[in-house]
């Protein structure tokens, strides 16, 4: 029987691997890939979370994520392309302008 | 009658803030005629309010705002015109009155004229809210006031540098000016321990509440009140051992001692023990203790007054002397006494002073009597007026001082206390010898100022006609005595003598006036026929002590002032550069270096930025995580 640990647990490993991205990776494109990752994560265990207490806030929730997530890639997308005009690349090595 | 008291009291105070407008101007006549003319108005004033009282017996009561009021604290802008104050109103604001008109032709070479004129109206008004004020307060406002402006006064000529003690006792105008408002800060505490014991104990600070509940306080309160007032009352008026200040605020300009360190604000410790005296009378030990100290320093005075060849100094030292006197009845118990001798003092005094500023004006600015002789050739006016007060207070009989100081010394014989008695007999004679010495060697004998090319001249004719109801008042103030114990007893306790006392009066009065011609002899022995210096006596050990003061100037110095300075020093260098400011310097350098130290995160490399992110996020979730399970 999967219960509700079992989301969790792969809750947390998605949002590990996703975390992992974060930090791991060097192209914008990934990163983003990778964000999208704990967020779904995250809306994973909303949605079992929610289930388990028979409480609807729970995927009422996951489904703002899911449309905030959309919105927010549809721009940033925007935003990498410009980058990628301007800079001919998406490395973060090679975007490191504001040097401290 | 009320609008008497505000003219009274605001008068000097318009004074003070029109002469301020020309503060920083040259000299100007019209400001000083104006604050004259106010100070005059004042006068009036006053005068008219001392017979409206006199003919009523009423006092004027008049509560012009409240001031404070916070919680079950009280204290409204009131003044009081009764017996008492508007006697001190009276003496105030004629001897203002007087020296403001004196101080036109005293001052007219100087720079700072109008700036002077500011200061001495300021001092007036402070020194009426001192004596007309209805509380404890009021008085205390008036009394840091008064030392303000005698700080601003003595040292007016603040620009003269410091010179050694050898050649100046008092080094110089602005060490003065601060040795006094030093000095008047250490009584000041004891009188705002004395307010806050009464208040604490009362519940108010008004004279009428507070007098009403003093019989029915503990014992000690009242000693521990009394004597802590008593303080205040011995820094402002200059008592042992804080009166090492009131010789040297001779720095400041003339007219200055006179109305400040003479008529005024030094008697302002008598008038808060004659104020407080249904606190004092209950309180013997206190009050014995007063009168012991007023004829200790009354002696002690007189004996620095005897060597001294300073002429101000030496009138400085008899203010003292007398200020004892005053002290020594108002201890005694005899108030009424206590203030006729202040108000017959201020006039005969001031009349001394400026008599002595007279001199210096003609000496330019010499005040070694050592220097001076036969005056009287040049200054006739001057030797008159001097020799007017110096009758007067050697207590030479039908002067004013005659009157006030034979019912002091009368007082301390039917008191009982024979010692103190003695000591204020001797001391009468000493005072007649050193007036006496001080006038014949100005005035009388070989005209010394010759060989230092000095050509003295007689002062201003209106200067001289402005002193003279200060002349005339050191003749005939004494009869006035019978008067003005009717006047004032109405509301001090009245004092009487013995029917024993009474019978032997004549012959207490004939010893102390066989002492004052006594003196008075001697001096006219050994100097009205010139100075002849004997070299024996000034190399005694005696004399030197006396002349310098019984060394306590110099052991205030080295015992006091020293070692503060070094403890000072020390709290400096050790505790606040080494503690306190390394402290701050400490916190300050470690957010320096741990900003300098995490500049270098900042790559500008978002990769990095998302890992310190990523750190930041573990570190709180560990830190709740811990907490959780430490509350849980």
């Amino acid at each position: 029987m999967i219960g509700l640990s079992h989301y969790l647990i792969v809750s947390a490993i998605l949002f590990s691997i996703g975390l992992m991205g974060v930090l791991r990776r060097r192209n914008l494109l990934m990163l983003f890939f990778a964000t999208e990752v704990m967020l779904n994560a995250v809306n994973i265990a909303f949605a079992a979370i929610s289930h388990y207490y028979n409480d609807l806030t729970g995927q009422m929730f996951a489904f703002f994520i899911i449309a905030i997530a959309a919105s927010e890639v549809a721009v940033g997308l925007g935003i990498l392309i410009v980058l990628y005009k301007k800079h001919g690349s998406l490395d973060l090595d090679d975007l490191a302008t504001m040097r401290g | 009658m009320e609008g008497l008291v505000y003219i009274a009291l605001f008068a000097p105070f318009a004074s003070s803030l029109f002469a301020a407008l020309f503060g920083m101007s040259e000299r100007k006549i019209f400001v000083g005629v104006v604050a004259s003319v106010l100070l005059a108005i004042s006068f009036v004033a006053s005068a008219m309010l001392a017979f409206y009282v006199y003919g009523t017996g009423h006092a004027v009561h008049v509560t012009m705002m409240d001031w404070i009021n916070a919680g079950d604290l009280r204290i409204p802008f009131g003044f009081v015109v009764d017996q008492v104050s508007v006697t001190m109103m009276t003496v105030v604001t004629l001897v203002s009155t007087i020296v403001h008109i004196y101080s036109i032709g005293y001052m007219d070479h100087d720079k700072s004229f109008n700036r002077f004129f500011s200061y001495l109206s300021a001092f007036v008004f402070s020194m009426m809210v001192l004596v007309m004020s209805d509380n404890f307060a009021g008085l205390f406002i008036g009394w840091e006031g008064v030392g303000v402006c005698s700080w601003l006064l003595v040292g007016f000529w603040y620009h003269k540098p410091d010179v050694s003690r050898e050649e100046n006792p008092s080094i110089s105008p602005s060490w003065a000016a601060n040795e006094a408002f030093i000095m008047n800060r250490i009584a000041d505490l004891g009188m705002l321990i004395g307010l806050f014991i009464l208040y604490w104990n009362v519940g108010s600070l008004q004279y009428d509440e507070v007098f009403a509940a003093v019989p029915f306080l503990d014992g000690t309160v009242l000693n521990a009140a009394a004597l802590a007032l008593f303080i205040g009352a011995m820094g402002k008026s200059a008592q042992f051992p804080l009166h090492t200040w009131l010789t040297d605020a001779m720095e400041g300009p003339t007219p200055v001692s006179a109305l400040i360190h003479a008529a005024t604000m030094v008697t302002a410790g008598v008038f808060l023990v004659i104020r407080a005296n249904p606190l004092f009378s209950l309180t013997p030990e206190v009050s014995y203790f007063i009168a012991a100290l007023g004829t200790f320093v009354a002696f002690f005075a007189a004996s620095m007054a005897l060597v001294n060849r300073d002429l101000k100094r030496i009138i400085a030292f008899s203010t003292l002397s007398q200020l004892g006197y005053m002290f020594a009845a108002a201890g005694l118990g005899a108030y009424w006494i206590a203030l006729f001798h202040l108000a017959a003092h201020a006039f005969f005094k001031a009349l001394l002073f400026l008599g002595a500023g007279n001199v210096m004006h003609a000496m330019h600015d010499e005040l070694d009597i050592f220097k001076m002789g036969g005056l009287k050739k040049v200054m006739k006016w001057t030797y008159l007026y001097m020799g007017i007060a110096s009758l007067a207070l050697a207590g030479i009989p039908f002067f004013a001082g005659f009157f006030s100081k034979d019912a002091i010394i009368e007082t301390a014989w039917n008191e009982g206390t024979i010692v103190l008695w003695a000591i204020l007999v001797v001391t009468a004679g000493m005072t007649a010898f050193y007036s006496f010495r001080q006038v014949f060697l100005t005035f009388e004998g070989d005209e010394r100022y010759k060989q230092y090319g000095i050509h003295p001249h007689e002062m201003y004719r209106y200067v001289l006609i402005a002193m003279s109801p200060l002349a005339v008042l050191a003749v005939v103030a004494g009869f006035g005595m019978e008067g003005f114990e009717h006047f004032v007893t109405k509301l001090l306790p009245d004092y009487h003598m013995s029917e024993h006392t009474h019978h032997i009066a004549w012959i207490l009065g004939l010893v102390v006036l066989v002492f004052a011609v006594g003196g008075i002899a001697l001096a006219y022995k050994k100097y009205y026929h010139g100075l002849k210096r004997d070299e024996k006596l000034e190399n005694s050990w005696y004399y030197k002590l006396l002349a310098n003061q019984y060394y306590i100037p110099v052991l205030y110095e080295e015992f006091i002032s020293k070692p503060y300075a070094m403890i000072s020093d020390a709290m400096w260098n050790k505790v606040d550069m080494k503690i306190v400011d390394a402290t701050v310097d400490g916190i300050a350098k470690f957010l320096y270096k741990t900003g300098d130290e995490t500049r270098k995160m900042q790559t500008g490399n978002l990769s990095n930025y998302l890992n310190w992110m990523a750190v930041g996020a573990v570190l709180f979730l560990v830190v709740a995580a811990i907490s959780a399970a430490a509350i849980g």
